[in-house]
């Protein structure tokens, strides 16, 4: 049955063709050449040509080498042997295991029905006052960290990733450098976070095709364990700046007609159907996905932050090494913060506005105008405020952060001048 | 159907983009299946035939199908099922619905899985109301079930041509849908009527007598709209904005406190968190108006965005039949559509697939018809038996970059009536509802005299350019007089044009009391101040602001809204 085709009729960028018959889409093939052998996935049918992507580019594909179609889509072998695991793009070891075979299930699966979700209600603690108290991360939220190169997103993905109450972490790397790469094992290897973690990398060097499986690969694993094993899952990924890039190359490659600098006009649906697989359910466990976008030039109306920002809850804006207040926004925090503690909504909004406040002050005193004594109240609220609440190195739970909140605050005006609520004041100023 | 099954099939596939090799005739927009090895059955539709080849878009994903798969056509173009039961129903785009779906498949939307759309066993109470030897046409009513809260009418298939005669009626009783319930003849043929009739998606429903000018304002409570950028029951608008400007949250306002009959929420290709608050909330939440709960005037389609992208297309569609049907029983609706925008980059995505030459961003050359084609679809109207029954569209948009310039919103501004711009600047700055106050605009009448309403305008835009110029020359170089028409504008913005969406009274104003607030801010704004400073003006204000903040949360006309009233009118009288 399994048929071995040798006439390869066109090779383009990683995109061969082939005449076959009984090809199904999306099938998977092994090419073997002289380079050795990859796969590739059936992408386009068209009467008895059928057009393969190949995961390893075309490069020393002879119009005589060997493809043989395997009969199933990409898959992989979901199942608790997945635990601690590294793989590459194409879902192999990457860390000289054997490679898995049990339980096969597809990747890039159906979306879950709309009646089938619940509204998000749990929090999920990161330690980080910036997003505990200010942007609470909700369980089955989508969130991206806006960034530009250069940004140490990929600690605060593993700091994130190391002190969130999740079960199961799953890293997909994608067009990761292999410093990175190593920067995120031995991270995770040290706090003994390994045992509990799959990671998908594909770095930078990897064939480029790789990189658009990543996703699918990690969420695919991630539906298994949250649906199958009632687990919450926390799913990394990073960049997928990188995966529409990926994206655009194959879109070109398959001579598509461009919408937007280039990306495809599918960009939308693309990125939609990863980020969605967020979910959590009424009767098994959750997936949350924080994802690493990284603005080309730093403008967030480029097509792949504009992209993401219209199908996420919200996001992070990470700007010189701090979680930007004014810009990041969770969408989903209203679900929980009115019952973690009867200050945390108060307490949210004023500092942050007297944070604002600061700013202006800030500015005023660069433009050189003279500073009031509320000036300088607030430039003294405000270098306290980036210190114990904006720095990415505190680690502390968000009881003790609003605490610390109070005495920030305490420390810098009178109740009346905080502008909140008198019987909050009456319970938690410190005296 | 006469075609030869046998003889369709696949010739090719690209995407959700299927070429199919057919024997016999085949129509344009007709739906039709493909069939692969695994057994399961696609539903797509035919969007082009090229001499002996179709090429059908499938509605799901395509993972799977082969060269050589059987291809079946059905002769129908795609449809919807229309009767009662279809309030308080969730469907996906092409009218599965989707709680049944979760039975039958679980967690997951499972291909190729296709539920009738409405429940066959329930029995409802039927009235006949045409006799024997009454001579109807289309859209007539044959007879009633009351449906929740609406009497529901049975009518005359509305693709019935002509005159028929009504030759046989059932009396009244329970009977459930499908049973025939009245026989008509138009002298050729004689034909059953039962309570369900399906009718093609993508042609309007015209059976009705007249089409009138909208005039009439919707009252949507928030004040913004109500007053500054009306809308009319009948109309169209559109909300633009970038992410983050509160589309969505706006959207479900407009969904629980406008003063319609029945709201249709097309989630069209957005997040499905947004419509799960909807699924989960609107059983709970109560509609004043009627004192039932929001679900029972509501109908959610919900195609979110990573559901099948064809579809997303159809959902508009689906959306707006259920509306037409509804409105020629003489009620009136609002339809949501969130984001049309996504809607058009499905046509964008299928016109790539077709290899189309692209017009301005890739979007088809057509989407200007489309969209166009899609707003006229609203309307008031006067129904055979001389009612009123009216669609208003609401489309939100998502423009790439929150850049206006783009086609979907260019294309949608030269077709609605009113244009809602939401800016990210003012949700930067917390001012909700995002409406800009100078950008936005409206062609119908306000609840409020235009003569007030431009009084208001003209203090917003002059306090826009005090601002301005502060900018440069600061607060000192500015004299009191133009900061007092600051002050003035900035007041008006937070306590009128501003509104809190999550606190029950302040988000659910009136119209009454939109006129009442409304001549009462005139008087702070007619009035003239002598303040010995800016200082002293900027706390008045302050304060001003704050009595009036903490009378927007009065509920209308309690004492304590009147007490608050009174204090407001002393802080008045003081100053002058």
């Amino acid at each position: 049955m399994k048929k071995i085709y040798h006439r390869i009729i066109q090779i383009s960028g990683n995109v061969i063709t082939v005449e076959a018959d009984n090809v199904a889409n999306q099938e998977l093939a092994e090419v073997k050449s002289p380079q050795g052998t990859s796969l590739a996935q059936v992408i386009r049918l068209d009467k008895s040509r059928v057009y393969l992507q190949v995961f390893a580019g075309s490069r020393g594909i002879s119009t005589d080498s060997e493809v043989r179609f395997l009969g199933h889509p990409m898959r992989v072998a979901a199942s608790d042997a997945l635990l601690g695991r590294i793989f590459t793009g194409n879902g192999s070891p990457r860390d000289k295991g054997p490679a898995l075979t049990d339980n096969f299930i597809d990747i890039g699966g159906p979306s879950v029905n709309p009646a089938n979700r619940v509204i998000p209600k749990n929090m999920i603690r990161t330690g980080l006052p910036m997003i505990d108290i200010f942007n609470t991360l909700v369980e089955s939220q989508k969130l991206p960290i806006f960034s530009v190169a250069g940004e140490p997103y990929n600690e605060l993905l593993a700091r994130i990733a190391m002190q969130a109450e999740v079960d199961i972490i799953i890293l997909g790397g994608m067009g990761l450098k292999y410093d990175d790469y190593l920067y995120f094992r031995e991270t995770l290897d040290q706090q003994g976070a390994l045992s509990r973690t799959v990671m998908f990398i594909h770095t930078a060097s990897d064939p480029i095709v790789e990189c658009l499986l990543v996703p699918d690969l990690a969420l695919a694993a991630a539906e298994y364990f949250a649906t199958e094993k009632n687990k919450r899952v926390l799913v990394l990924l990073t960049d997928m700046t990188n995966f529409c890039d990926a994206l655009k190359e194959i879109a070109i490659t398959m001579e598509q007609i461009p919408s937007n600098r280039g990306y495809p006009g599918d960009l939308y649906s693309q990125l939609a159907a990863r980020y969605e697989k967020a979910v959590d359910f009424e009767t098994a466990g959750s997936i949350t996905v924080l994802a690493v976008t990284t603005m080309p030039g730093d403008d967030v109306t480029h097509p792949v932050p504009d992209n993401t920002g219209y199908i996420t809850e919200g996001q992070f804006y990470l700007v010189n090494g701090r979680i930007e207040p004014f810009g990041s926004l969770s969408r989903l925090k209203q679900q929980v913060n009115s019952e973690t503690r009867a200050d945390h909504r108060a307490l949210m909004d004023n500092m942050i506005r007297l944070y604002a406040e600061y700013k202006e002050s800030l500015e005023k005193q660069s433009m050189g105008f003279r500073m009031s004594d509320w000036d300088n109240k607030l430039l003294k609220y405000g270098a306290l405020f980036e210190a114990r609440m904006m720095d990415l190195n505190v680690n502390i739970p968000l009881e003790e952060a609003l605490d610390l909140g109070w005495k920030t605050l305490s420390e810098c005006f009178t109740p009346a001048e905080t502008g909140i609520k008198s019987d909050l004041v009456k319970q938690f100023w410190p005296q | 159907m006469t075609q030869n099954q046998s003889t369709s099939h696949v010739t090719g596939v690209n995407g959700n983009l299927v070429s199919v090799a057919f024997a016999d005739a085949v129509t344009q927009n007709e739906v039709a299946y493909v069939m692969p090895a695994d057994g399961s059955r696609l539903k797509a539709e035919v969007i082009r035939v090229r001499g002996r080849e179709a090429d059908l878009q499938v509605f799901e994903s395509t993972t799977g199908v082969k060269v050589g798969d059987p291809v079946e056509f059905t002769s129908q173009l795609l449809s919807v099922e229309l009767g009662p039961g279809l309030l308080t129903q969730v469907y996906d785009g092409l009218q599965n619905p989707l709680p049944e779906l979760a039975k039958q498949a679980g967690y997951f939307l499972k291909k190729g899985l296709y539920i009738y759309p409405l429940d066959q066993e329930k029995t409802w109470d039927y009235t006949p109301v045409a006799k024997v030897g009454d001579v109807l046409e289309a859209s007539d009513t044959v007879g009633t079930v009351p449906e929740g809260i609406f009497t529901h009418r049975i009518m005359l298939p509305f693709a019935w041509q002509g005159s028929w005669t009504i030759t046989w009626t059932i009396g009244p009783g329970q009977y459930n849908i499908k049973t025939v319930v009245a026989k008509a003849t138009d002298g050729n043929q004689e034909r059953d009527i039962t309570m369900t009739q399906t009718w093609p998606v993508k042609i309007p429903i015209t059976t009705y007598k007249d089409r009138l000018l909208p005039r009439e304002p919707l009252i949507t409570q928030v004040r913004s709209i109500d007053t500054f950028f009306p809308v009319a029951k009948g109309g169209t608008f559109c909300t633009p904005g970038p992410f983050g400007a509160g589309k969505t949250v706006l959207q479900h306002a407009l969904s629980q406190r406008s003063e319609v009959d029945i709201v249709i929420v097309a989630a069209c290709g957005e997040r499905a968190g947004e419509v799960v608050e909807i699924l989960r909330e609107f059983p709970h939440l109560e509609d004043p108006r009627t004192g039932r709960n929001l679900i029972d005037r509501t109908i959610i389609i919900c195609n979110t965005s990573s559901m099948p992208v064809a579809a997303r297309e159809a959902s508009i569609y689906t959306s707006v039949t259920l509306a037409e049907y509804y409105r020629q029983m003489g009620l009136s609706l609002l339809l949501l559509a969130d984001s049309t925008s996504r809607w058009a980059q499905a046509l964008r995505e299928e016109s790539g697939r077709l290899e189309e030459i692209p017009g301005e961003e890739a979007f088809p050359a057509y989407l200007e018809s489309l969209v166009a084609n899609f707003y006229e679809r609203a309307g008031l109207v006067q129904l055979n038996d001389g009612s009123l029954g009216s669609i208003t569209i609401c489309g939100a948009v998502s423009p790439a970059g929150g850049n206006f310039e783009e086609p979907v919103t260019q294309a949608t501004l030269k077709v609605v009536g009113s244009f809602l711009a939401l800016s990210r600047d003012r949700a930067n700055a917390r001012r909700y509802p995002a409406i800009h106050p100078l950008d936005s605009w409206s062609k119908y009448n306000s609840i409020v005299p235009e003569k007030k309403v431009s009084v208001a305008r003209n203090l917003l835009r002059a306090g826009n350019e005090v601002d301005q110029m502060m900018k440069v020359v600061g607060e000192e170089g500015t004299p009191t007089s133009d900061f007092v028409t600051y002050l003035k504008s900035e007041f008006l913005d937070s306590v009128y044009l501003q509104q809190n969406t999550f606190d029950p009274i302040d988000s659910a104003c009136g119209s009454q009391r939109q006129e009442h607030v409304f001549d009462k801010i005139l008087e702070v704004i007619n009035a003239t101040f002598d303040f010995p400073d800016k200082n002293e003006a900027r706390t008045y204000f302050q304060n001003l602001r704050q009595s009036f903040i903490d009378w927007n949360y009065c509920p209308w006309q309690t004492d304590a809204f009147k007490e608050q009233e009174a204090r407001i009118d002393n802080m008045l009288k003081d100053a002058r």
